[in-house]
This record gives C-alpha cells, sequence and structure tokens, in this order.
C-alpha cells in the first residue's frame, strides 16, 4: 500500500539517471578483468588448496601469468589450453604449476576454437554445480519455511569459527532468521582468500570457504530440529569480493553483502578495481540465487541522517542498476538503509518514518535491508534498549524485509550471549504486537511524512543528476557519498587491474549473462 | 539525607539498603540447579540477599539470569584518587587565539581510529566541521589543520601520515573492543611511535568510552578522555601542551 503519494515519474527520472551513471560504468568494466576475478575464475573451474608456503593455488597461477604479462587473455585460456596440452586436469594443473613442473605460457597453444570449445564445457559444468546448490536451498526453504518478514537477521563475532558455530545455533534456536558472521579486521584488504578453518579473528571470523562450510552445516543442523530454514550471511566485499562470492556460492550462502562502493569509500579500494569486481562477484551471486546485501547504512554513520538521507537513495538507485546489469532479479537485492536520527531531535522518528517508508515504496519488490541504530548508542544499555525498540517498531511499520537487530551492548562490544537473546527477544514482541499496523494506517496527505520524503526523493534526483553528468568515478573524487573523496587512481589494489585483450577468454560472463535456469 | 562518604554502598530506594543489578548467562541448559547456581554466584561475590528474579532458557545449552542483591562492603571515597586531565575548557574563540599566538602557525592535527577499529563515531565527533550535539569538531578551527583518517588505519599508515604531514597532535580512538584488543593497538602504536623517534615529536592523545586518563598514561599516551568528550576539551588540552613546551613564548 502507498501511503507517501510520491511523484512516480521522478522515481523513474531518478532510475534512468541512475542506468545512465552505471552504463558509464560499464564501459570501463567491459574492457577490464583484474586479478581477483581471474582467481575466481579459477575457483569456479574448482581449482582449490594451497601450495607449501600456504599461498592459495589460485593466487600462484594468476600471479604467475600476471607476473608475464599474459593475463590480459584471461586466466582462464591458460589454464585450459594447459588441460589441453597436459591432459590433466584443473587441479593437477594448477598443483603442477605451484611445484614448478609445468609453465603454462611454455606450452604449444590450440587452436583457438578448441580452447575456447573446452573453456565453455567446463564453464557449463561449474555453472550447474551451482544450480543445483541453488536448487538444493530453494528445496530445504521450500521444505522448511522461512522466517517472516521483518526478518530477524543477527551477527556473531567470536573469531572462532568453532564458537560461531555454537552462537549461530543457540541464535537460531532463539528466533533468528538471518546469521551473519562478520569477518575479522582488516581482511577486505588482503589480495588472496585465506585458507582452512580459522579461530584467531578479532571482532570476527576470517572468510574462508571452510569456515563457510562449517556454519553454513551448522545451520542445516539446526534448521531440521527447529523446522526453520536459517539463512547464513557472509561478506563478499573488499580486495577478492569475486573469489568470495564463488566460496559463498559453492557452500549454498544465502546472503551476501555486496555493495558496489562500499569498498571505494569506506575501506579506500581503488574504484577501478573495485567497479570490475563487484560486476563480476554479483554475476555469480545472482546466478547462485544469492541475495546481497548493499552498504548505505555506512554513509549515516559517517554523515548526518537527515541531512544525507537523499544519498542513501541516490546510492539504492545506484546499486539496483550495478545488479540488474549482472542479471540479478528485484527479489536478490537488499538494498540499505539505516536509522540513525539523533534521538535527542523533537520528531526524530517522524523522519525515520518518512525515511524508511519511502525506501519500502521505491523498491516495492526489493528485500529492504534496514539497520539498526548505531551512531548514537552509548554505554546506557537500558536507553539503547529503547532505541533499538523505536528501531523494531519503524520496521515493521514500514514494512522493512530484512531486519538487522539492534544489540543494547552496541558502541561496547561485540554481542554477549544475552545480548543477542534480549534482542530477538524484543524484535519478536514488537513485530507481534504490531504485526499488521502497517496496512492499517496512511500518512496524513501533506503531512509531515509525505512532505519529508518528497523532499528527500527531490534531492536524492538531484544529486544523480550531478553524478550523471559528471560520471560516478569523479562523484567519488568530489566526496559526494559519506563526505569521503577517493580518487579514480588512488586506493589500494589498482595494480590488479589488466586491461582485456582482444581476444579475453572468459565464458562465464556470457553464459551467466545469458541466465541459464536462473529464474 | 546525609551520606556518609567513608562508608558509600549502593542506593537502591533507602540509604544504606545497598541494592545492584546484575545479569548475566550461564552456559549451562536452564534448570533448578542452574538457577541456584546463579544465587550463589551473586553470594560468593559477597552480596547479601541475592534474588533471582528472572531465569529464563536462551538456548539449549545457555540460561539467562537476572539477580538483585544487596552490597553493603563499602567504599571510602575521601580516600580515592582518580588522575584526570586537568583542564581550563577555554572556548573556540580563546583556543584559536592561544594557539595564534604560542605557535606563530596553524596546529597540525590528524585523527584516527586505529588497527582493527572500524567504529569512526568517536573520531568523527571530535574531528568532524559538525562535531556532536552542537560542538563543532576540530576542523572548524581557524587554527587547526585538522585531518581524519578514519577507521581501521594500521599504525603504520599513522606513521606514514605523521612524516608525510609534519604533525604535531595525533588522535587516536578506540571504540569498539573485543578481549581487550585496544589495549594491544594502543601499545603497538606507542612502541612504533617510539622506535621511529617519533613519540616525542608529538602530543600523543587517545579517546574512547574504555579509555580513562590513567590507562592512557599508563600505556604511554600524553592524555586520555573517555565518554562526554567535545572537541573544545580535546583542544584546550593541546593550548595547553603547547604553552609548557620549551619552544613557547
Amino acid at each position: 500500500m502507498e501511503k507517501l503519494n510520491l511523484d512516480q515519474g521522478k522515481i523513474a527520472h531518478g532510475r534512468k539517471l541512475a542506468a545512465s551513471i552505471v552504463e558509464q560504468v560499464r564501459r570501463h568494466i567491459d574492457t577490464h578483468t583484474t586479478v581477483s576475478v581471474e582467481r575466481a575464475v579459477l575457483r569456479l573451474l574448482g581449482i582449490d588448496g594451497v601450495d607449501e608456503a600456504g599461498v592459495p593455488l589460485v593466487n600462484v597461477v594468476v600471479e604467475g601469468l600476471r607476473r608475464e604479462g599474459v593475463l590480459d587473455k584471461g586466466a582462464m585460456y591458460w589454464v585450459v589450453n594447459g588441460v589441453l596440452n597436459l591432459n590433466l586436469t584443473v587441479q593437477q594443473i594448477a598443483e603442477d604449476v605451484a611445484r614448478g613442473a609445468v609453465k603454462l605460457t611454455e606450452l604449444p597453444q590450440g587452436k583457438t576454437e578448441d580452447v575456447q570449445g573446452l573453456a565453455k564445457v567446463l564453464a557449463e559444468s561449474a555453472l550447474s554445480k551451482l544450480r543445483f546448490l541453488r536448487k538444493e536451498r530453494e528445496q530445504l526453504g521450500r521444505e522448511l519455511g522461512k522466517g517472516r518478514e521483518p526478518l530477524s537477521y543477527v551477527i556473531v563475532a567470536t573469531g572462532n569459527v568453532y564458537e560461531d558455530a555454537v552462537q549461530a545455533q543457540a541464535a537460531a534456536r532463539q528466533g533468528a532468521d538471518v546469521v551473519a558472521v562478520i569477518r575479522t579486521t582488516g581482511q577486505s584488504l588482503l589480495d588472496y582468500v585465506p585458507y582452512g578453518p580459522t579461530t584467531t579473528g578479532f571482532g570476527g571470523t576470517y572468510a574462508t570457504q571452510a569456515n563457510f562450510q562449517i556454519l553454513r552445516d551448522a545451520l542445516d543442523e539446526v534448521s531440521r530440529e527447529i523446522g526453520r530454514y536459517v539463512q547464513l550471511t557472509n561478506y563478499c566485499s573488499g580486495l577478492c569480493m569475486p573469489e568470495i562470492a564463488v566460496m559463498g556460492a559453492w557452500e549454498r550462502l544465502d546472503m551476501m553483502l555486496n555493495d558496489s562502493m562500499y569498498g571505494i569509500i569506506f575501506r579506500d579500494i581503488n574504484m577501478k578495481r573495485t567497479f570490475v569486481d563487484q560486476f563480476f562477484s554479483r554475476l555469480v551471486n545472482g546466478y547462485a540465487g544469492v541475495i546481497i546485501n548493499t552498504g548505505e547504512d555506512n554513509y549515516l554513520t559517517t554523515a548526518d541522517a537527515i541531512d544525507s538521507a537523499h544519498t542513501v537513495i541516490a546510492s539504492d538507485l545506484i546499486n539496483e542498476q550495478f545488479a540488474l546489469i549482472c542479471g540479478m532479479k528485484a527479489n536478490q537485492m537488499g538494498l540499505g538503509h539505516a536509522f540513525e536520527v539523533d534521538p535527542q531531535l523533537e520528531n526524530g522518528f517522524l523522519y525515520e518514518l518518512a525515511h524508511a517508508e519511502l525506501v519500502r515504496e521505491i523498491f516495492p519488490d526489493c528485500p529492504i535491508k534496514y539497520m539498526p541504530p548505531t551512531k548514537f548508542m552509548t554505554g546506557n544499555i537500558f536507553r539503547g534498549h529503547v532505541q533499538d525498540t523505536l528501531f523494531n517498531v519503524c520496521s515493521a511499520m514500514t514494512g522493512q524485509s530484512i531486519h538487522l537487530l539492534g544489540m543494547l551492548t552496541e558502541a561496547l562490544h561485540t554481542p554477549l550471549m544475552q545480548d543477542r537473546f534480549l534482542s530477538i527477544e524484543s524484535a519478536k514482541y514488537v513485530f507481534n504486537t504490531i504485526r499488521d499496523l502497517n496496512s492499517e494506517i496512511g500518512f496524513r496527505p501533506g503531512g509531515f511524512i509525505q512532505r519529508r520524503a518528497g523532499t528527500v526523493l527531490d534531492e536524492a534526483v538531484a544529486l544523480l543528476e550531478k553524478i550523471a553528468d559528471v560520471g560516478l568515478m569523479e562523484a567519488l573524487a568530489n566526496g559526494w557519498f559519506a563526505d569521503i573523496k577517493r580518487l579514480p587512481d588512488g586506493g589500494k589494489g589498482l595494480d590488479g587491474v589488466i586491461v582485456r585483450s582482444e581476444d579475453y577468454l572468459n565464458p562465464f560472463i556470457d553464459m551467466i549473462l545469458q541466465g541459464g535456469e536462473a529464474e | 539525607m546525609k551520606v556518609d562518604l567513608t562508608a558509600v554502598v549502593p542506593y537502591g530506594d533507602t540509604l544504606g539498603d545497598g541494592v545492584m543489578q546484575l545479569s548475566f548467562t550461564l552456559p549451562v541448559a536452564m534448570s533448578a540447579a542452574a538457577k541456584e547456581a546463579a544465587r550463589q554466584l551473586a553470594a560468593g561475590l559477597g552480596l547479601d540477599n541475592p534474588a533471582v528474579v528472572h531465569a529464563e532458557a536462551i538456548s539449549d545449552a545457555f540460561s539467562f539470569f537476572v539477580v538483585y542483591a544487596a552490597c553493603h562492603k563499602s567504599i571510602d571515597l575521601t580516600k580515592i584518587v582518580v588522575p584526570e586531565v586537568k583542564l581550563k575548557v577555554l572556548t573556540k574563540p580563546e583556543i584559536d587565539s592561544a594557539i595564534a599566538q604560542t605557535l606563530g602557525r596553524k596546529l597540525r592535527v590528524i585523527g584516527a581510529c586505529i588497527e582493527s577499529d572500524a567504529h569512526t563515531v568517536g573520531i568523527d565527533a571530535i574531528i568532524n566541521m559538525k562535531g556532536l550535539n552542537g560542538h563543532k569538531g576540530l576542523e572548524s578551527y581557524h587554527e587547526i589543520e585538522a585531518v581524519n583518517l578514519g577507521a581501521q588505519v594500521t599504525c603504520e599508515e599513522v606513521i606514514r601520515k605523521i612524516h608525510e604531514l609534519a604533525v604535531d597532535v595525533v588522535l587516536i580512538s578506540q571504540v569498539v573492543t573485543q578481549k581487550n584488543i585496544h589495549i594491544t593497538n594502543l601499545t603497538k602504536l606507542v612502541d612504533m611511535l617510539e622506535a621511529e623517534g617519533l613519540r616525542d615529536k608529538v602530543t600523543l592523545v587517545v579517546g574512547g568510552p574504555r579509555i580513562t586518563h590513567e590507562l592512557a598514561k599508563e600505556l604511554g599516551y600524553d592524555a586520555g578522555f573517555g565518554l562526554n568528550t567535545y572537541a573544545e576539551h580535546v583542544a584546550s588540552f593541546l593550548v595547553q601542551e603547547i604553552q609548557r613546551s620549551p619552544g613557547a613564548q
């Protein structure tokens, strides 16, 4: 039910502007690859494991090709050519490369059509596995049922994957619908993905494929026990976002944090790198049936929630277009926003209602991800619990989908067992007691909430006009998001960006865009 | 009501009742024995008449308790000394003119939330133009050139910036912590500054909800600020520091 009487023409115009902004970046994406995209391709082909020094085999292979300056043809070209020559599996090839037994560039180069033909067969085999896992998830969801929206989403962040599994199961039994494992500090800036189960993270746990598997197994077990499919989330972000997308697909993660600009703005990762990386990662997320979560909430922890409300909407529209060009459907786009208005402000809650309803109405088919108060949380945990309660009320009143539960000890420490329990308990109470309030109410025509929503929409469209004029890279350089300025050639990871050659080989891109059996 | 400052106990609703509230989780399934364990635990802390007012299973292997009890161990408040930053809080114009007079140039400040910490709320409140609760940040001071490096800045990066910007002051923020990682982070930075021979060349200040001046001094910082600190507090301290430094007029 629409409550804001928004100017639909304006929304359509905003979408069009966002599409043209993304189209400009697309030209860069289509002509470049990155070391992480190439490693992700090799992971899709099934290359796994590390060498004697603990370096992932995909890094060994890709780094070798990069040093020789031949990565512009695509890692897949060289590996498939190796398979044709040596009659080994891709995994055996990678192991031989790591041992120094094989040099891919010294092998005779086969006929182009032979290499392309085999590449396509191998890619199809990888994609069929992704389709199988996607079906398995859908099957489990149907069989066990999922929670009702707003979904209660909690985090675990112990640093030790085995402790995480215990806490994740406990959270599921307490009523959580989605469990996110927070990633350890600093992993976003590693240009490789750590390997194996880990027990030594700070403020979070390493994202490794083994850790993903341990958590998904733990949640599958508890899902069957409680008769409700509990979803698992991790971070598809940082310098390795395409690879982590692949790992998430292999281990049947349900959601992944995946923002087209977060790494640029908040982790100072080079934008030319991120735009290429996020594209491939979203192709994989999309095909695997993963719901992405975008990070617009972060703008409001840095900039003011009222002054910058329109940047959230503008960014949501841009993130939507970046997802659309990867073939994602609306029901996979967990576009983000947050409840961060100063609690001291008179009628602050009305602003929150206006902002939350606005996001809901601009993206009616998206599973909107709503983030709790963090900026104005203090050591007064009792007041914090009230702030979280108001957040819960706002979420239920505006029909949000993925509801990240606030913790009364936010700003103090990572959640204790009891913090999570209290948080789930109070959210369930609020959601239940006002279950149908959303469909019972409207907002006064021309009243504060309608006017505020209209203003934010106007400002968002005006910002998109400005961005479309100068281009997204320039907009980021101007600090138009979160007041943080990033230069096109600044930040980390630019040396891993490579111009594709004419005969660049990566059949996954076209095959995924053609859709396969993805709905 | 006359409070005996040499023997202070908590106050519930009557002077001297000693009432305290506790809440905690035990890693055991809920049972009558678990509830009694919670009571005995409180008694073992030296608390009188512990009453478990709420006991609930929060998973198959965890139980949660809320306990009220009386604490009659008193504290002699007159014997307590807490080191605090000695500070005459100046107004913004006073701060600007003091820097101009003493230094004759702008005071160069960098701020960072270092290493593991991704929460910029504290450093933003002190540095960013807008500040917090109407207290403008250091960026708004004419005589201060403040650069906010943001979150998860490595110690190496802090040192690089000290060289690059010829910094006078380094402000470090530590907000969210786990297993006392904030101490590890803060110690690492001091060690590295000393190794680089930079420690005496900068004024080093740390802030955060878990930070006290005493802790800061212990870790080798010049000052530590806790909750309810605003830019003018930090700036006033910096003015004092430059006024008493050997080069000052």
